[in-house]
């Protein structure tokens, strides 16, 4: 038990968050050597700056949908249109706050509303038409987009709304207000699924259906549940998105944002098959995401190439899911033990 | 048999009062060019629907392909017009490095039992970084072979002319029926997607089947690449974004069921069609936009999915045994 | 008597934990039809895979045709001369016939498939079965009686000595069986080996010459089939020992107050499925359900708890009549279910031991009273404790424990919702004999604290000694019910009883 190289292997076949965690430090050790102007935040106006805060603000949005993206991916779903949910709910805030009177509140509501019952169709078609989770949420994925350019008549709404512009660009308590809307989701999201039994009823839908059924458990319930809450989540990261650019983009924003939420799910750890699911791994595989954009553009290296190191990190953290994978590393190990 | 091709005449029967409906509307719009169109601007998009067809019928996905197609159209532009290379050698070049991708790709699915979505998401990944950094930007090509190639055409009556990407189209979809239905291969693909397990027993070679499956999706991915290059006349990292959604849905459209085993080669090319058609109809029209397409299409993709769910509701068998 | 065609000696199979086989052995003839018997976890379907190359056999010898044999695949059996039909159809529904029939040896030239030759051959093969077909139909489309002849058409397709069916009469009507009963003699005359695997005696008697009996993965013997009476076969295959004595009844406290019992179920029926089922439990009382594999005692279980809902009959549930739709609907009614397959439809493999135990309960309590941490923790260190459950702690994932640990947890799950009823179906198979024993005792204390039971094994000398009354099945039906004074032979006399009608 005290073998060093035995403890290396139950790190590396344990899974858990051991992984997304090293990775992460790593890349911010490799920061520190290389470029300690990463570390550097600097107070202005009440306000800090500097890379670190960059990466949190930047990342809000993959963070948030990380957060529904786990609980979908626990049941074993996924939800391919939180993307288009973006475009959809960013055109329909914009538009309400240009053309109508409403208290910023009650615009942000509207738009959970709207997010939480976009989501919850997903869920229908997948837990009560029994449709594949990719396919279902395909469809609304393709027709999301092109009705929140039908909103705005294909056209960018831009907006002079000063709480709908804090929303995405405004600080609080010296940083970003996104860090906060990212904090109190993440709070959210754990309160509901570990204070109440959500979520517990999550991973076992996602490990076992059927023994779930015979539980009593409300499957159906809890999928349409985790698709609404996704919504959800989407809806307020899509507000987020039209906030940065003060404006509604519906044919870019949140464009393939639905891909880098369900690489942050799994870099995280939570394996797509469902079951086990960790928040705070999505948190941290989001945050690895953006760490690694970041750092790759300080290096002068251009964004476009940022896909290559996240496609091997995905793989990687695919891999460490695959028990064959994790029954050859561990044969290596023996086989170097024994030698 | 009746059962089995109704999907296939409902799709046929949308893509014809589509394509009679387009014809009212717009003036023009049933002449031999226009027809003849309908294949030159799509080839791309039905070279990568017949290899997502192959992948779907065996029970899985590729998700990579949009990015391959910009990876390989860049590889071939940028060896043709910054290494002077041939373009045949670069085609061939940009082939098989296509097929090796996919090849790969499938050995990780099949070798450590990965989910296809996830390995092809990191393939996305992958080919997209790797199309920017062969180039960074959309590089054209100039030589006299592709002008050659690009200006290849067959006559068609007197207004229309087959083009050489119109051929291209044509010919993926010939070679796609024929290895669907009358080689050993297409067989056992149906077979993988039909009952893995008991293809397994019946001694069918599962796991090479499978590597080769996601080959031929990387090899017409690559293959849509080259029709890119010819179609645009340069070749693009940042193109072909989202292309395997619009495959997936004109596959599904088309009446392959997505959990494998069931659909035609055929169908597929329906589904082209009716995308290509749609998105024809919207030029025409000029005052309904772009998004449109992509409303009818998904919209279209929810009729079939509900359309297939009702179809293949199978009675129900006494449980246990 | 015949040439022998195969020779299985001292086989030996063991899979983690399992011993699956030790030192079986069987021996087939060309031109018999052989039945190979026993119940679940007999290590029938082990053998079976043995010699079809699924499984490779840890020892022992096969001697095949004169040669020994070790085949690796399937594929490799077949090229011996070794084809398979196995228990559920392994074809492609969604290919047509001809394909099934031929996958794998399509004729071919230049590469390109020769459809034509190739439908030809099918339809010769079919032939061969006295059968004629659209060779081009969709294989889903044909009912299972044909799929099962495709099947076997597709398994002597290929120069074929010996055709192992794995039940292949479990989904088929009588007239069905008829016909293929019809072919397999037919083939049997041509010179063929059959090892044909079934649990329904009356086909057994019907259709085969010898029979090999396995129990708890060894051999009990080799029979010929005409001179062993039904009788003494139940008892091979059931395990009677006949030198137990039959003291263990005086745990069972007859059935008491069976006017006013909690469960009382009139013809209660379901298509295709089992009935009419008449059972009366009442609490304080264990009821045993016997009858072999096959006989509908878990679609019973199933219908009861809501799963496959009954279609005809009544069910009363202290006294009020009622229906139960779903398993939440059967769990309010105080029901509790421990399935027969634990992996698929019991436990959550990746869920710690204390999540396994509680979800029952927290099912019913709904998804916002969340049972707090210290109640989780003590319900699970009084159940690990109360069961000898032998887990490193309460938090270890459930699939690291070993089986019987596992169904004890499950069995945990329901007792902590402490239940009217709890029905379990076939607690103890596949676990050690210690753990059987306790599971055996923890029934015995239930039912002495006023629970009703059902229970269900194949083992009949379990179901015996447990219960106070049993409901015998047969074919899906009930048979008959013991009460008061019985034994092993009383069940067997009514499982063996040949149907009145024929």
């Amino acid at each position: 038990m005290n073998d060093p190289l035995a403890k290396v292997k139950r790190w590396f076949t344990g899974g858990g968050l051991l992984w997304p965690v090293l990775s992460l430090a790593a890349l911010l050790a490799f920061n520190l050597i290389y470029q300690p102007a990463f570390f550097r935040v600097v107070v202005q106006d009440g306000h800090l700056y500097g890379t670190l805060v960059d990466v949190l603000n930047q990342g809000s949005k993959v963070m948030l949908l990380a957060l529904g993206m786990t609980l979908v991916i626990g049941t074993g779903g996924v939800d391919l249109s939180v993307g288009s949910v973006m475009a959809i709910t960013g055109a329909l805030a914009a538009l309400l706050v240009t053309t109508t009177a409403l208290p910023f509140a009650a615009v942000l509501l509207l738009c959970v509303l709207a997010g939480a019952a976009l989501g919850a169709w997903n869920g229908l078609l997948v837990s009560g038409l029994r449709i594949q989770p990719f396919v279902a949420t395909l469809i609304l994925m393709i027709v999301g987009r092109g009705s929140a350019m039908n909103i705005t008549h294909g056209q960018t709404i831009p907006f002079e709304h000063s709480a709908f512009v804090f929303f995405g660009n405004g600080h609080f308590l010296g940083l970003p207000f996104t860090v906060t809307i990212v904090a109190l989701g993440f709070a959210a999201t754990s309160l509901l699924t570990r204070r109440t039994a959500i979520g517990l009823f999550i991973e076992a839908a996602g490990d076992n259906e059927t023994a779930s059924r015979f539980c009593g458990a409300p499957v159906r319930l809890v999928k349409v549940l985790v698709y609404a809450f996704s919504g959800i989540c989407a809806a307020v990261a899509g507000l987020i998105a039209t906030s940065n650019i003060k404006a509604a983009d519906p044919s870019r924003v949140g464009e393939f944002l639905e891909l880098d939420a369900i690489a942050a799910v799994i870099i995280g750890g939570t394996a797509l098959t469902g079951g086990r699911f960790t928040l705070v791994g999505s948190i941290v595989g989001a945050l690895l995401i953006q760490t690694l954009t970041i750092t790759m553009y300080n290096l002068g290296m251009p964004p476009a190439i940022t896909p290559l190191p996240k496609s091997v990190v995905i793989l990687l953290a695919a891999l460490l899911q695959s028990p064959i994978f994790r029954a050859q590393v561990a044969g290596l190990f023996r086989r170097r033990t024994a030698a | 048999m009746n059962r089995r091709f109704l999907p296939l005449l409902v799709t046929g029967g949308v893509l014809v009062a589509l394509f009679i409906a387009a014809s009212s509307l717009y003036e023009g719009f049933s002449s031999a060019r226009v027809v003849g169109n309908l294949f030159t601007d799509n080839a791309m998009l039905a070279a990568i629907a017949v290899g997502m067809t192959f992948v779907i019928l065996s029970g899985g996905i590729d998700l990579s392909v949009g990015s391959v197609v910009a990876c390989t159209s860049i590889i071939i532009a940028t060896l043709v017009s910054q290494h002077h290379w041939h373009p045949l050698a670069a085609i061939t070049v940009a082939l098989v490095l296509g097929t090796g991708f996919g090849w790969a790709q499938g050995w990780l699915i099949q070798t450590y039992e990965l989910p296809a979505f996830l390995v092809t998401l990191s393939g996305l990944y992958f080919a997209r970084g790797m199309a920017f950094v062969v180039n960074m930007e959309s590089v054209g090509i100039s030589h006299s072979f592709y002008t050659g190639l690009q200006e290849f055409s067959l006559p068609l009556g007197e207004t229309a002319v087959l083009s050489s990407s119109a051929m291209l189209f044509l010919a993926i979809f010939v070679v796609g029926m024929f290895v669907a239905h009358c080689t050993v291969f297409g067989r056992n693909i149906y077979a993988l997607g039909g009952s893995p397990d008991s293809a397994r027993l019946m001694g069918l070679p599962v796991a090479r089947t499978r590597c080769a499956v996601y080959a031929v999706s990387g090899f017409c991915a690559a293959l849509a690449g080259v029709a890119a290059t010819l179609y645009t006349g340069s070749g693009n990292p940042a193109m072909g974004v989202g292309l395997e959604l619009d495959a997936i849905a004109a596959v599904v459209i088309g009446g392959t069921l997505l959990t494998g085993g069931v659909g035609y080669v055929a169908g597929t090319l329906l589904g082209v069609l009716i995308f290509a058609t749609i998105n024809s109809a919207l030029n025409f029209d000029g005052r309904l936009s772009s998004e449109w397409l992509r409303i009818a299409m998904g919209t279209l993709l929810l009729g079939f999915i509900l359309l297939q769910r009702f179809l293949t509701r199978a009675p129900k068998r006494g449980s246990g045994k | 008597m015949s040439e022998v065609l195969l020779s299985a000696r001292e086989i030996t199979k063991s899979f983690p934990g399992v011993k699956a086989l030790a030192d079986v052995q069987i021996e087939l003839r060309r031109g018999e039809i052989h039945a190979l018997l026993g119940e679940n976890g007999a290590g029938k379907s082990t053998l079976i895979k043995i010699i079809t190359g699924v499984y490779q056999r840890d020892s022992g010898t096969i001697q095949f045709a004169g040669r020994e044999i070790h085949p690796q695949s399937p594929k490799d059996a077949e090229a011996c001369g070794i084809s398979t039909v196995f228990q559920e159809v392994n074809l492609i529904p969604t290919l047509s016939i001809a394909e099934n029939v031929m996958l794998g040896r399509l004729p071919r030239r230049f590469g390109f498939i020769q459809w034509r030759a190739a439908r030809a051959q099918a339809r010769r093969a079919l032939a061969r079965l006295g059968l004629d077909l659209d060779v081009s139909r969709e294989l889903q489309s044909c009912s299972i009686a044909l799929q099962q002849m495709v099947a076997i058409a597709r398994a002597l397709d290929v120069k074929c000595e010996l055709l192992v069916l794995d039940e292949p009469t479990s989904s088929l009507d009588e007239q069905e069986v008829a016909a293929l009963f019809t072919v397999l003699r037919k083939l049997r005359d041509d010179g063929l080996a059959i090892l044909f695997v079934s649990h329904f005696l009356d086909q057994i008697y019907a259709l085969t010459d010898r029979m090999t009996v396995l129990r708890n993965g060894a051999l009990v013997g080799e029979y010929q089939t005409a001179a062993l009476p039904r009788i003494e076969l139940l008892g091979k295959m059931l395990g009677r020992t006949v030198e137990t004595p039959q003291a263990a009844h005086t745990a069972t406290t007859k059935s008491t107050n069976a006017e006013n019992s909690l469960v009382d179920a009139r013809g209660l029926g379901r298509r295709g499925s089992v009935g009419p089922i008449h059972l009366r439990i009442g609490a304080g009382e264990v009821v045993g359900l016997a009858g072999l594999l096959g006989s509908g005692r878990t679609e019973t279980a199933r219908m009861l708890f809501g799963i496959d809902p009954h279609e005809s009959g009544e069910l009363r549930i202290g006294g009020e009549r009622t229906a139960l739709r779903t398993p939440g609907e059967a769990i309010r009614r105080g029901f509790g279910f421990c399935s027969e397959d634990r992996k698929v439809e019991g436990i959550f493999p990746h869920l710690s031991v204390r999540e396994n135990l509680v979800f029952a309960m927290q099912a019913s309590r709904g998804p916002l009273r969340r049972i707090s941490a210290a109640e989780q923790a003590q319900l699970a260190e009084h159940y690990i404790r109360a069961l000898n459950i032998k887990t490193a702690s309460a938090e270890t994932p459930i699939r690291n424990l070993s089986g019987g640990n596992q169904q004890k947890v499950l069995l945990a799950r329901w007792l902590a919702m402490q239940p009217k009823l709890i029905i379990l179906d076939e607690p103890t198979r596949g676990i050690d004999v210690g753990a059987k024993e306790e599971i055996e005792k923890l029934i015995e204390s239930l039912r002495a604290k006023g629970m009703a039971v059902l229970f269900i094994s194949s083992e009949l000398e379990e179901v015996v000694r447990v219960s106070g009354r049993v409901v015998v099945l047969r074919d899906r039906k009930q048979v008959g019910e013991l009460d008061g004074d019985f034994d092993e032979s009383r069940v067997l006399q009514m499982i063996a009883r040949p149907p009145a009608n024929e």
